[in-house]
């Protein structure tokens, strides 16, 4: 399969690969995917609570190089923006300007979910609003 | 060293310039159909065709009238698998088999079971192999093949075929075998394994592609095949059409070269498999290999690296060819059926590379492959949110996944 030239320098520079303290106030994490689908994506958001604008974003990502390179466009895309513009992010986006093929397409969904995730934990820290997000949204230890 | 570096010989092999050079004057002045009995262009293509018969033959210790040529080894598992089902129909309509067989097999079998066979697909254990056990349990009155692989193409596994020939044989079941990633790499011998129908191809043993064999047993007993390709009586009428020369002379030089070297290359890739084997393992925690060890052709090396998704590994290492068992190279978006058998978990499929090594691979080559592969999966790791919720103690098994 080949690769767009996006997608290849997302993969060899990815942008904002690490972890913030997932323990601070100001940061919202998503973890999405499944090791046994082969995709797992760590999104982390730092929101400057008076601003709502997010100061910083970090991923982590197990998977294929189209899911490393929407993940790290993602976080790329996130820096500078508000919560709603964060929010209104579409999968479609990435699927265009990273040129995704259709069997792609999933990362572009993965890293759209992990965005959403990410601000509603965030949200849910602040007492902002009751965690909105389907039960199935988030990955968590078992009981 | 030269770049990029082919390591997957499981896939196919370069045709061997001495095996190429045995071909080439059969394209051009001797040209002749191998069928044509009334003059010397048909004579000499005869000769030749039957010279390639007797060194398949010697290379699996059959007797040349036991080899019938196909265009590869699809056709003739094909051949193999339908012709037993169609000709002893009367006798029963049931066929065992394995669930990490070539899809050439499990297809084949499929398509019986539409037609109103019924198909014992085996599990296999941990390490690859099928269960004796299993297979006695399975065998019914009505059981009239068991075709099990001699060796894996995914994982290199070799299968007890011997003691599976000798359970045939005791039960007077006909026993088929694909020992297309087998033969002409170990010794493999249609007596020993009691095999009375056995699968090859050219093109994985440094012959041209579209070329294949069949072992047919003619006595103890004599097996009959429902031909699957009618026409001019070819092959015994087994298999029908004018008999393609050139491969069939390059699978036979193919056939004897690899007879006369496979002891002392086969020791030479043992080692050279051991190495990358024993340097990934110096360099890298939580890696794994799939399948037994001890029963594995010795070219051949499959290695789950956990935390690490196999594309993505196949991407930071475009300059060495290798395969992955990982959904995401194929179309279908499902791992590897094979390295699910092994019970191994979908997330390790996921993780996994086919290292297939070869006539023309150096140590060079093997120490650069080991050098490229630890650092990018060093990088992935870095990368990688399992690998750094592993390292903080969590248990991924215990965790509830979002799953699409």
């Amino acid at each position: 399969m080949a690769y767009s030239d996006k997608v290849v320098d997302h993969y060899e520079n990815p942008r904002n690969v690490g972890s913030l303290a997932k323990d601070d106030a100001n940061v919202g994490t998503g973890l999405v995917g499944a090791p046994e689908c082969g995709d797992v994506m760590k999104l982390q958001v730092k929101i400057n609570p008076d601003t709502g604008v997010i100061d910083d974003a970090k991923f982590k990502t197990f998977g294929c190089g189209s899911a490393i390179a929407s993940s790290s466009l993602a976080t790329e895309w996130l820096k500078g923006k508000t919560v709603d513009q964060a929010l209104a992010i579409k999968n479609t986006d990435i699927v265009a300007e990273l040129a995704l093929p259709p069997v792609k397409i999933h990362c572009s969904v993965l890293a759209e979910d992990a965005i959403k995730a990410a601000i509603a934990d965030y949200r849910k820290k602040q007492g902002l609003d009751k965690d909105t997000r389907p039960a199935d949204m988030h990955a968590q230890p078992s009981a | 060293m030269k770049l990029p570096i082919y390591m997957d010989y499981h896939a196919t092999t370069p045709v061997d310039p001495r095996v190429l050079e045995a071909m080439l004057p059969y394209f051009t002045e001797k040209f002749g159909n191998a069928a044509s009995r009334n003059h010397h262009f048909g004579w000499v293509a005869e000769e030749a065709v039957e010279n390639a018969r007797k060194q398949v033959a010697d290379l699996v210790g059959a007797n040349a009238k036991e080899i019938i040529f196909t265009s590869g080894a699809t056709e003739s598992n094909n051949l193999a698998i339908k012709g037993v089902a169609e000709m002893y129909r009367e006798k029963g309509n049931h066929v065992i088999t394995c669930v990490i067989e070539h899809k050439a097999v499990i297809d084949t079998c499929k398509k019986l079971e539409k037609q109103g066979a019924r198909v014992t697909y085996l599990p296999v254990q941990k390490d690859g192999r099928i269960s004796l056990d299993d297979l006695r349990a399975a065998i019914t009155d009505k059981t009239i093949l068991i075709t099990i692989m001699t060796a894996n193409n995914e994982i290199g596994v070799l299968q007890p075929v011997a003691e599976i020939g000798a359970i045939a044989k005791e039960k007077g079941i006909l026993f088929h075998t694909d020992a297309v990633q087998a033969a002409g790499k170990v010794p493999f011998d249609v007596n020993q394994s009691k095999a009375d129908l056995v699968s090859m191809s050219a093109h994985k043993m440094y012959g041209p592609k579209g070329v294949g064999a069949l072992y047919v047993r003619r006595r103890n007993p004599r097996v009959l095949l429902s031909e699957q390709i009618s026409g001019g009586g070819h092959e015994r009428g087994m298999r029908s059409g004018t008999l393609n020369v050139t491969g069939i002379v390059g699978m036979g030089k193919a056939a004897a070269i690899a007879k006369a070297e496979m002891a002392a290359e086969g020791e030479r890739l043992r080692r050279l498999r051991d190495r990358l084997n024993e340097k990934f393992h110096q360099n890298l925690d939580e890696i794994y290999v799939n399948g037994s060890m001890e029963h594995r052709l010795p070219h051949s090396l499959n290695i789950s690296f956990a935390y690490v998704e196999g594309e993505s590994l196949l991407m930071g290492i475009s300059d060495v060819a290798v395969s992955s068992g990982s959904a995401c190279t194929s179309a279908s978006l499902e791992p590897s059926y094979v390295l699910k058998a092994l019970g191994a978990g979908d997330d390790l499929a996921h993780s996994s590379i086919r290292f297939g090594l070869g006539r023309w691979t150096t140590e060079a080559e093997v120490d650069y492959v080991v050098e490229k592969l630890t650092s990018v999966v060093r990088r992935l790791r870095e990368m990688s949110p399992l690998y750094e919720m592993v390292k903080e103690g969590v248990d991924l098994s215990k965790m509830q996944w979002v799953t699409h």
